[in-house]
């Protein structure tokens, strides 16, 4: 194997250099936040520093920010809000029930959304047109029937990078009386997120798609926002997230958010530039393919792709073979049987589905690996269509 | 690199699959077999060439629409039915195509009861063509569910996606979810056909 291409910075990302040092520095350091000690102490300092830069990063103040073990744990934690039965909860200032979310969110959105479902919660999906934008004319409807508790809509899709006008989306919640909720895992640190600006309620980050740590991410609770907690037996992170803080992923945490602060803007327009590369290449010298997404509104290095006639799992493991790492839509990469739910929703066919690559930038990746990454996917997708009973002679008239 | 998630073998026909079906070289088939639905992501197309005086498979080609295990799975097929008897080539089930390959994920069976059914389909069309219609084995579905209009076949599909108790069929078919009165064959086909593949 010649050359290794890392593509799929959507699903996770390396350790930024600066935060594996920041973690290895810190490995001594094992007092208990919680402690009043000076082992306690010196923890504590560490995670309030960190919780400083995330908060000043997205525009918060500190005391609105609290760490979490994962991306999946804060969206969870906002969706649990609503069925809430403790009467004497805070988030009881909250009557109205319904919980209008997307169909391409995360499955950790969808799937906490139906169990809310199943205990009580009216939960309605919202569709979203070809681009993956919500349909704002849907959105309206829905909102001025009422009874709308929670609104969630992800800023950043992280199949197709399509980017949502969450301001929009926010300030219309709130013109009928819903909390908003924003699942910001793609977004935050790729594109500029400030909260007090888009005025969202909840904002859900994670560290380890912004090189820094797995198992930690942050919540965003706006101050005098009904909240309660999800995890809770212990004072931690003020009541809101029992569990003794990750002391290294929040130090790493921290110093991923402040290296993106300070690499973002830069280091994005160039992923925007290698990506318009890579697909007006494959534009150029692969047939019958179609970009899934928001041509323009769209995360700065995500590219989807399908490409008709081929199946993507087999596209994805040619691909590892030669060294580059991508994902796919298609139902066989998943263990399920259904293709990407979010190319679905978006009105693409199951075999359009099925032949998706997402192919996601960052930070390391560079011209020359485009360059590969583009003459081997041109390879491979010969290579697949030649022996695919969906393409070429043997395609029957109906799938073409 | 980390382990491939399958067998060197498979890994060997997924990088170099034998006998494909190439548009270019014009080959004279005496039968042909497509089965799967590119909707659901899987579409197998075998052909056959049949020597008539001993019933025997001279030569074969494939294609597919599917994941590597698709290709793997029916690139070992087409090794294995060159100069087989088309009868016992007609016998050839999922698990034998497995265990030629070593093993595969158990959620990528599926695929490859595609290989057999599709060189199935490509012998039936042979003894059409040379008139021996008699000879095709009629697979038909049984209805086990009546509420839901599930067959053993759809359970024995939802086995091969990973069902292995009562509530994941359930799940996967619908089965059993009205009236509940085939809970008892179909828990009963459900073992079966788990030790049919699995065991």
């Amino acid at each position: 194997m010649n050359r290794t291409v890392y593509l799929d910075h959507n699903a996770t990302t390396p350790l930024h250099p600066a935060v594996q040092k920041a973690i290895t520095d810190s490995l001594g350091i094992f007092g208990n936040p919680s402690s009043f000690h000076a082992y306690g102490r010196e923890a504590r300092a560490k995670v309030e520093e960190a919780r400083q830069k995330v908060a000043q990063f997205i525009g918060a103040t500190a005391d609105e920010v609290f760490f979490v073990g994962s991306g999946s744990e804060a969206n969870n934690t906002v969706l649990s809000i609503l069925p809430c039965d403790k009467q004497s909860c805070v988030c009881k200032m909250k009557t109205a029930q319904r919980i209008l979310t997307t169909r391409i969110e995360h499955p950790c959105i969808l799937e906490s959304a139906k169990c809310m479902k199943r205990r009580g919660s009216d939960v309605i999906f919202l569709d979203v047109d070809q681009a993956g934008k919500v349909r704002m004319d849907q959105y309206e409807q829905l909102l001025t029937q009422g009874d709308i508790g929670l609104v969630s809509i992800m800023m950043a899709n992280n199949e197709i990078g399509t980017i949502q006008d969450i301001r929009t989306l926010a300030r219309m919640a709130h013109e009928h009386g819903a909390l908003f909720h924003t699942d910001g895992v793609q977004a935050v640190g790729k594109i500029p997120v400030d909260v007090k600006d888009l005025d969202v309620d909840f904002l859900t980050v994670s560290a380890h798609k912004i090189y820094g740590p797995k198992g930690v991410g942050a919540l965003y609770v706006k101050k005098s926002i009904p909240f309660c907690p999800l995890i809770v037996g212990g004072h931690q992170e003020r009541g809101r997230r029992a569990g003794t803080e990750n002391t290294l992923g929040i130090i790493g945490f921290g110093t991923a958010v402040e290296m993106r602060q300070a690499e973002m803007a830069d280091e994005e327009s160039r992923l925007l530039k290698l990506k318009t590369v890579l697909r007006d290449q494959l534009a150029r010298e692969i047939s019958n393919l179609r970009f899934n997404g928001h041509p323009t509104d769209c995360l700065p290095g995500t590219l989807n792709v399908s490409f008709e006639g081929v199946e993507g799992e087999a596209v994805l493991l040619y691909l590892d073979l030669e060294g580059i790492a991508v994902s796919t839509g298609s139902a066989c990469a998943s263990g399920s049987l259904d293709p990407s739910h979010v190319l679905l929703a978006t009105g693409l066919a199951a075999e359009q589905a099925h032949g998706s690559i997402r192919i996601s930038l960052g930070r390391d990746n560079t011209p020359e690996d485009i360059e590969y990454t583009a003459k081997t996917l041109k390879e491979v997708v010969r290579r697949v269509r030649d022996m695919s009973t969906a393409y070429g002679a043997d395609a029957p008239q109906s799938s073409r | 690199m980390a382990d491939w998630v399958y067998t060197e073998k498979v890994k060997d026909h997924f990088m170099n699959p034998r006998n494909v079906l190439s548009d270019a070289e014009n080959f004279e088939e005496d039968g042909r077999g497509m089965v799967g639905n590119i909707k659901c992501g899987d579409q197998m197309l075998f052909v056959i060439k049949v020597d008539p005086s001993n019933q025997t498979i001279t030569d074969c080609r494939w294609k597919t629409y599917g994941c590597a295990s698709a290709i793997a799975s029916t690139s070992v097929l087409s090794e294995m039915v060159k100069g087989m008897p088309i009868e016992h080539a007609y016998k050839i089930s999922p698990k034998d195509i497995t265990q030629e390959l070593g093993s595969l994920p158990e959620h990528k069976i599926h695929c490859s009861v595609l290989g057999d059914k599709a060189l199935r389909a490509a012998i039936d069309d042979y003894y059409q063509r040379t008139g021996h219609a008699e000879k095709i084995v009629k697979d038909e579905a049984r209805v086990i569910c009546q509420c839901m209009n599930v067959t053993d076949h759809e359970i024995e599909e939802a086995v091969l996606e990973g069902a292995r108790t009562y509530l994941e069929l359930q799940e996967h078919t619908k089965l059993g979810t009205v009236c509940g009165q085939c809970q008892d064959e179909a828990q009963k086909l459900l073992d079966q056909y788990i030790q049919t593949h699995f065991s």
